[in-house]
């Protein structure tokens, strides 16, 4: 008796398994972070921070030699950790510092620029993570250093420190 | 042209044959005789024949270079080399495909001549069972990846072998991760013969001991060579990613392991016989899901072949059919009456070989969710999202501890019972110096945290148990010994390896140097070469310590034409202590190159480690065959 409900509970599972693998079949293409270094930037659009505004990607990637672009939230305390190195990297003029506001509340991350400093030229917003996951991104923060074809030269996860900066500003040469 | 047709309809016939066997296998069954029918073994043989034929009219092609068959036009290019010519054979959905059939058909015709001695009825409900999936695969090929689809008018040349796949370790890697896989079927229907037999005993299990052991020693080796492949060639100077079909390959390893440890259990004493016949049907179940996963283009990764949903639902219809068959049989048939009933002791083998199972068991569910997840996610939902190697590294690492702590004790508490003083005051003794080992370690370099601490104290703790046991007498198991021994190598050189690899990426011009680590990295000059299938640019690099010891290294970027691809080849410089990597890649309008340096202490003891477990294994193996 035991084995038949057992056996029952199995098929029941199984069934089930084979009916979410069927469908998966539909929509394949799981999306899985790959090492997208080497690779150029996808194309998106978002939302600016202060204005409100929806912005190509297009027009913020335009005419600098690099690009930091920096995935931060307030809520996410690593990101205080990093913050002085990121506003160190501000002053650099032949860079251009891009936050990517991810799944904030927009007035604690208002707060958050506040109080500790704005060190991007342009801050967009990511409400649902999508721009991230296109990204490839794994968790925040997170940065990515890109060149002016919008290549990806390194990629950071975790809070910058000494070392990184220093590698930064060895490949912004 | 000819070869293809040959191929064609060799495979065609030994569908045939697979369909003509079961007629005969089953009268045979029926029959008083206690012998097997010598046409089934001579059937299977040309079986096994004429797919042997059609694999070869495949590689024929590939070789001559006939572009009216659709696999080779899509797959080859004339100006390739011989030696890839006929890898290219395997190295896409179709010939692979055709090469498991082959390895199948050799396994089932193997077993059916080394399985002599074993009981009749036994043997062939086994062939039974494999003929299924022969025949399901046999299908699966002729109706939706033939390997012999004919082109007309003939293409004048051919789109060439994707480059990254043009390399010696990705040459073998297939056809030895195969042989594990299908290694694997075999336990599987064996298994589900001996449960409908009711011959579940201690001579079956040294029987399929030897099935274990061959389709775990070339499991692991395939593993290696993948991994090996991925180091040298994707040139993200890592081994293992924590990819789809990497962890595809890796769950069945799981499995397998266990259920080499298990059966050790079973050749003594009646026990876990329910368990071992989970394990045997889940390790072939996981290798086809496997299969399924890499085939359906379900899974995005480098290894996914051509997309094609079709045959995506043929395999999850087949997997599935697979899996409620054995389903079925195994709450039929399996009744746990013969477990013997001896009280086991907390310190014996059988329950540190239960301990290993259920670790085994647990890296397993790790990576299964891990992988399969996302999926399930995706269609029940609709969200995406991304498992990557921080899930795998903060689930797996800590639990390694105490599996190492388990692996070092079991191999040497006695059978059913242990006595107390058995665990002697050596033990305590190494235990204090691989301590003190880890001490030396930590404050030598520092900056190790305490996770890492401990993890280098119980890996080391089992290196030198490892090696004492080398000395003592009491435990004849050699061959358990090399491989306990390898893998308490490759935690402790992966474990120091992904704590002292340090690297540098930067953008030199020839002519620029730069500082690191106490090393001057030099960009001498480069070279442009022409190859027969590519064009390659040289860098010459000097890379020199403050002990004046002057490496040369020269990566290379490679551009093939067909199909027009670059790829970066690094330059490795190996030696026991560490590997020196260089990879540079172009940026693009600029004289400037993107480089990439990186030091990766006990690299090579990875590999040289990986091998010393297999090498166990066929310790075993051929001690297995002397004694008979």
């Amino acid at each position: 008796m035991k084995n038949k409900i057992l056996l029952f509970l199995s098929v029941i599972f199984l069934s089930f398994c084979f009916i979410v693998l069927y469908k998966g079949l539909d929509n394949s293409n799981i999306y899985t972070p790959k090492d997208i270094s080497k690779k150029t930037l996808n194309k998106f659009v978002s939302r600016e921070f202060f204005s409100e505004d929806m912005i190509n990607s297009e027009e913020i990637f335009f005419g600098n030699k690099f690009y930091i672009l920096n995935i931060w939230a307030s809520w996410c305390l690593p990101c205080r950790e990093e913050h002085p190195a990121l506003m160190k990297l501000s002053k650099k003029q032949s860079v251009k510092l891009i936050g990517l506001n991810y799944k904030d509340d927009i007035k604690n991350a208002k707060k958050f620029i506040d109080k500790f400093g704005n060190p991007y030229s342009i801050i967009i917003t990511d409400v649902n993570g999508t721009i991230s996951i296109g990204l490839g991104a794994y968790g925040i923060p997170e940065t990515f250093v890109l060149d002016e074809n919008k290549k990806i030269l390194k990629k950071y996860i975790g809070p910058l420190n000494d070392q990184s900066i220093k590698e930064i500003n060895l490949l912004l040469k | 042209m000819l070869a293809s047709q040959i191929g064609y309809y060799s495979l065609i016939l030994s569908l045939f044959f697979g369909i003509l066997i079961i007629p005969i296998s089953i009268k045979n069954f029926n029959n008083v005789s206690q012998k097997i029918d010598t046409r089934i073994i001579s059937i299977s043989f040309l079986q096994f024949f004429f797919v042997a034929i059609s694999f070869f009219g495949l590689i024929f092609s590939f070789v001559n270079s006939d572009f009216t068959n659709e696999t080779v036009f899509n797959n080859s290019h004339t100006t390739k080399p011989l030696f890839y010519k006929i890898s290219g054979t395997w190295g896409n959905h179709e010939g692979s495909l055709l090469l498991w059939l082959l390895v199948l058909t050799l396994f089932i015709f193997l077993f059916l001549i080394k399985s002599i001695k074993e009981p009749k009825k036994y043997r062939i409900i086994t062939l039974l069972f494999q003929e299924t999936i022969i025949i399901g695969f046999c299908l699966f090929i002729i109706k939706t990846s033939s390997p012999f689809n004919y082109l007309f008018p003939e293409p004048t040349e051919g789109l060439g072998l994707n480059p990254i796949l043009q390399d010696p370790a990705l040459a073998i890697h297939p056809p030895i991760l195969y042989l594990g896989y299908v290694g694997s079927s075999i336990i599987f229907s064996a298994s589900l013969a001996a449960l409908t037999q009711n011959y579940i005993s201690k001579n079956w299990a040294k029987h399929i001991k030897f099935w274990i052991l061959i389709s775990w020693f070339f499991l692991t080796l395939g593993i290696m060579i993948g991994s090996i492949w991925a180091y040298y060639e994707l040139g993200w100077g890592g081994f293992w990613f924590w990819d789809p079909v990497e962890n595809v390959s890796l769950m069945p390893w799981f499995c397998l392991t266990a259920l080499l440890h298990c059966i050790l259990v079973l050749e003594k004493k009646l026990f876990y016989s329910s368990w071992i016949l989970i394990l045997s049907i889940a390790t072939f179940i996981l290798s086809m899901s496997g299969t399924f996963l890499v085939r359906s283009g379900i899974l995005n990764s480098v290894h996914t072949f051509a997309n094609d949903p079709e045959r995506g639902i043929f395999i999850l219809i087949f997997l599935f059919v697979l899996i409620f068959i054995s389903l079925i049989i195994f709450f039929t048939f399996n009744k746990d009456v013969h477990q013997q009933s001896i009280k086991i002791s907390l310190l014996s083998k059988e329950t540190s070989i239960l301990v290993n199972n259920w670790f085994m068991m647990y890296f397993l569910s790790v990576v299964l969710i891990g992988t399969v997840y996302p999926i399930f996610l995706e269609v029940l939902s609709s969200q995406k999202i991304s498992v990557g190697p921080p899930f795998y590294h903060k689930l797996i690492i800590p639990f390694l501890i105490p599996f190492l702590i388990f692996m070092s004790i079991g191999p040497n508490l006695n059978w059913i019972k242990s006595p107390i003083k058995k665990i002697k005051i050596q033990f305590f003794l190494i235990f204090l110096i691989s301590i003190l080992t880890s001490f030396l370690i930590t404050k030598k370099f520092g900056n190790i945290n305490l996770l890492n601490t401990i993890l280098i104290i119980v890996s080391f703790y089992l290196f030198f148990i490892t090696i004492k046991d080398f000395f003592s007498k009491e435990n004849i198991n050699f061959s358990q010994k090399i491989s306990h021994f390898g893998f308490s190598l490759l935690i402790l050189s992966i474990l120091l390896n992904s704590i002292f690899s340090s690297e540098i990426i930067t953008n030199l011009k020839v002519g620029e140097k730069i500082y690191f680590n106490k090393t001057t990295i030099l960009f001498e000059s480069i070279e442009n070469t022409n190859s027969k299938n590519y064009k390659s640019i040289v860098g010459n690099f000097k890379i020199e310590d403050n002990k004046n010891n002057l490496t040369k290294l020269k990566p290379e970027i490679r551009v093939y034409d067909y199909p027009f691809t670059i790829t970066s080849e690094a330059d490795i410089k190996t030696n026991l202590y560490s590997d020196k990597f260089l990879v540079m890649n172009i940026v693009k309008g600029n004289e400037y190159f993107n480089i990439r340096y990186q030091v990766k202490p006990f690299m090579i003891w990875i590999w040289i480690s990986t091998l010393l477990i297999s090498i166990g294994g066929i310790f075993s193996l051929f001690r297995r065959l002397h004694e008979k």
